[in-house]
């Protein structure tokens, strides 16, 4: 616990000075969606690791589990029209953008009804139909086509906004300063969502960047960065849903950082022999999820029976993807060679 | 340009000193006046944000066309090209379109050294969901970039420098040329020479130069090196029984070693000699004239080639 330091007793101070009894539920917000989708993305992932583990899924996965209130805030403040721009780690910001676990677990399982017909998997899997630029296999990589999609938006007059989520891994990557840069420069309708889960890969945030707040690199690029308790799915919207309005009234863009955690290694199966148990602890006890529950029983939103329902009812659903996984053909080898191309010139490629 | 953006509202330009520069080389000259800052826009040096924020825009239903000021520079802006645009399409299942047209200024001569003379097309044929124009002409510049604008797919459209000052027929008004349909710049019998964006000119000095001599040269431009109009390669040396490749590019890896491949593959039968390529040497471009020209494909050496292929005896 000693070594954990600097930037967690910060966050714990700030936890307790910040958000301690402040969750207060803005009045349009359906706290049991919320609520819903949390648990949905969380038993989403429990489901598609033991998939994995069953062999429906050849490749792998970056599970968020510990994550789910960054994507289901931050999208909760996004409207349909909006888009977002996701990472490895997307499955929680393909369901918080409405995304249906039967077409994603069929992709994981890489079958010819997963949203990408089988050839993006976990890290490419997305829908751009529900405004999703891709899930991303590149840190970072992401980041620069929200702010072109933000561009699109500003030169057309249309009321919309672009979010590009990224890890705390991201902001050293030249693309996002660049990204930052140019949104900054054209006041671009445009919200930097970094959720800092305090690891790039195997590598503490400590050991990646000189500060640890990174919400103060929107500065170097002329617009506020904003730190949230990233386990709080109701801190995050509210801190979201100002950067989105600040965004649509042309006040260009806006760095949200949300302090959060993950659960599960970088990717499933990886040793995790950079930190420790205590560690994994202490956020455990903070996990979102379990803190939502607790709130809205707390509060009286809703009854132990009502979430209980919920759970029930995301069981059957997720049994029904994995039946429909399983159900689903394998594409055709020769699929492969299709789709490459919008045209292709008589043939001449595919 | 300017016909493009007269006619789809959706269609800018984005790229380092496009607008009150007119672009270094001059390209966009009163583009700015006509069609505004928000649609000839004046980017910071970050190829990286330019290509991905074209990218971006490209997703949302525009058609940007996003310039690259030397070929060279594109190498900060990989990931966007190579890793995004290319895959964006395929990774997705189909469903994203990327009408993304990148206009990079490739070549040398002129002292512009190392990192600001190069011809990298070949690094992105190996690069599925490309398309790669290489305009020889003014009048195929224009036909085919209208057709890289048009298109769903990201193309990157390579304009070398020393082209820019050939004078060429360009009409006014519209016709767009199709991709993967090469050009027959010069009909002959004794030998196939594919000349490749600005090895053109050199070419057709050699073509000029070996008539004189009694050979007789066909001059073919792909136009485009994705998709490639092998068909007409090959009918091309089934006529001639013999086959040169000449371009700017270093000669290991470049685009002559696909083509060359290609041929071997597809038309061994019908050659009489070694294909041969005349590229650049395998160094980086030096800055001292004496020096570039001698790295460079000049017109002696491509005739040398050609004569080369007509002289073999099996």
């Amino acid at each position: 616990m000693r070594r954990l330091s600097h930037a967690l007793l910060k966050l714990q101070a700030y936890f307790q000075s910040h958000f301690s009894g402040t969750a207060m539920t803005p009045s349009h917000l359906r706290p049991l969606d919320l609520y819903r989708r949390m648990l949905l993305i969380r038993q989403f992932e429990l489901r598609a690791i033991n998939e994995r583990k069953s062999g429906l899924i050849p490749g792998f996965i970056h599970a968020c589990i510990g994550q789910e209130a960054t994507a289901v805030g931050a999208c909760a403040a996004l409207r349909q029209e909006d888009v977002i721009a996701s990472t490895h780690r997307g499955h929680g910001h393909l369901i918080a953008k409405g995304g249906e676990p039967k077409y994603m677990m069929a992709e994981l399982a890489a079958r010819s009804d997963g949203y990408c017909g089988g050839k993006g998997g976990s890290l490419h899997m997305t829908d751009f139909d529900l405004g999703i630029l891709g899930a991303n296999g590149i840190v970072a990589g992401g980041i620069p086509m929200a702010v072109g999609a933000a561009l699109a938006f500003q030169m057309r007059k249309e009321p919309r906004v672009a979010l590009a989520f990224f890890g705390d891994g991201a902001v050293n990557e030249g693309a996002f300063h660049e990204a930052a840069n140019l949104a900054g420069l054209w006041t671009l309708p445009m919200i930097f969502f970094c959720e800092n889960n305090l690891y790039g890969e195997g590598t503490p945030q400590h050991k990646q960047a000189p500060v640890p707040d990174l919400a103060v690199r929107a500065a170097g690029y002329g617009f506020p960065g904003v730190i949230v308790d990233g386990n709080d799915v109701l801190a995050v919207f509210e801190a979201t849903q100002q950067a989105v309005e600040r965004a649509r009234a042309g006040g260009g863009p806006t760095f949200v950082e949300g302090k959060t955690y993950r659960h599960r290694g970088h990717y499933e199966g990886d040793p995790m022999v950079y930190r420790t148990r205590e560690e994994l602890e202490f956020w455990k006890q903070r996990d979102p999820l379990t803190r939502f529950r607790h709130h809205l029983l707390d509060a009286g939103l809703a009854t132990a029976a009502e979430l209980d329902a919920i759970a029930a009812a995301i069981t059957q659903e997720l049994d029904e993807a994995v039946a429909f996984a399983t159900a689903s053909p394998a594409p055709a080898p020769a699929s492969a060679l299709a789709g490459v191309y919008g045209e292709t010139h008589g043939g001449r490629v595919f | 340009m300017c016909e493009e953006m007269r006619r789809d509202p959706s269609v800018f330009l984005i790229g380092e000193d496009v607008g009150v520069f007119d672009g270094v080389f001059g390209v966009s000259a009163g583009m700015l006046a006509e069609f505004g800052a928000e649609r000839v826009r004046d980017t910071p040096i970050s190829e990286m944000a330019i290509v991905g924020g074209a990218l971006g825009a490209a997703l949302m239903g525009m058609r940007p066309i996003a310039e690259i000021m030397f070929a060279d520079f594109v190498t900060c802006a990989m990931d966007q090209v190579v890793n995004q645009a290319a895959k964006a399409r395929y990774m997705s299942g189909g469903k994203a379109n990327v009408p993304l047209t990148l206009r990079i200024v490739n070549g040398a001569p002129g002292s512009a050294a190392a990192q600001h003379s190069q011809s990298p097309e070949a690094w992105f044929m190996n690069v599925p969901g490309l398309k790669i124009a290489i305009p020889a002409t003014p009048y195929d510049a224009k036909g085919l970039l209208k057709t890289a604008i048009r298109g769903e797919d990201p193309v990157l459209f390579f304009e070398h420098k020393m082209l820019y000052a050939v004078k060429g027929e360009a009409p006014e008004g519209e016709y767009t040329i199709p991709f993967g349909q090469a050009a027959i710049r010069r009909q002959g019998t004794d030998a196939t020479v594919i000349a490749i964006g600005g090895a053109l000119p050199v070419v057709e000095q050699a073509a000029q130069q070996l008539e004189r001599a009694g050979i007789s040269v066909e001059v073919i431009d792909p136009r485009t090196l994705v998709p490639l109009d092998t068909e007409t390669l090959i009918k091309s040396v089934q006529k001639t029984h013999r086959a040169v490749i000449v371009h700017e590019a270093h000669r290991r890896a470049g685009p002559g070693a696909e083509i060359a491949a290609l041929l071997a593959e597809e038309a061994i039968g019908y050659l009489d000699a070694p294909i041969l390529r005349v590229a650049a040497k395998n160094v980086p471009f030096p800055y001292n004239p004496d020096l570039e020209r001698f790295i460079l494909p000049s017109v002696e050496d491509v005739v040398a080639a050609v004569k080369g292929v007509t002289q073999y005896r099996l």
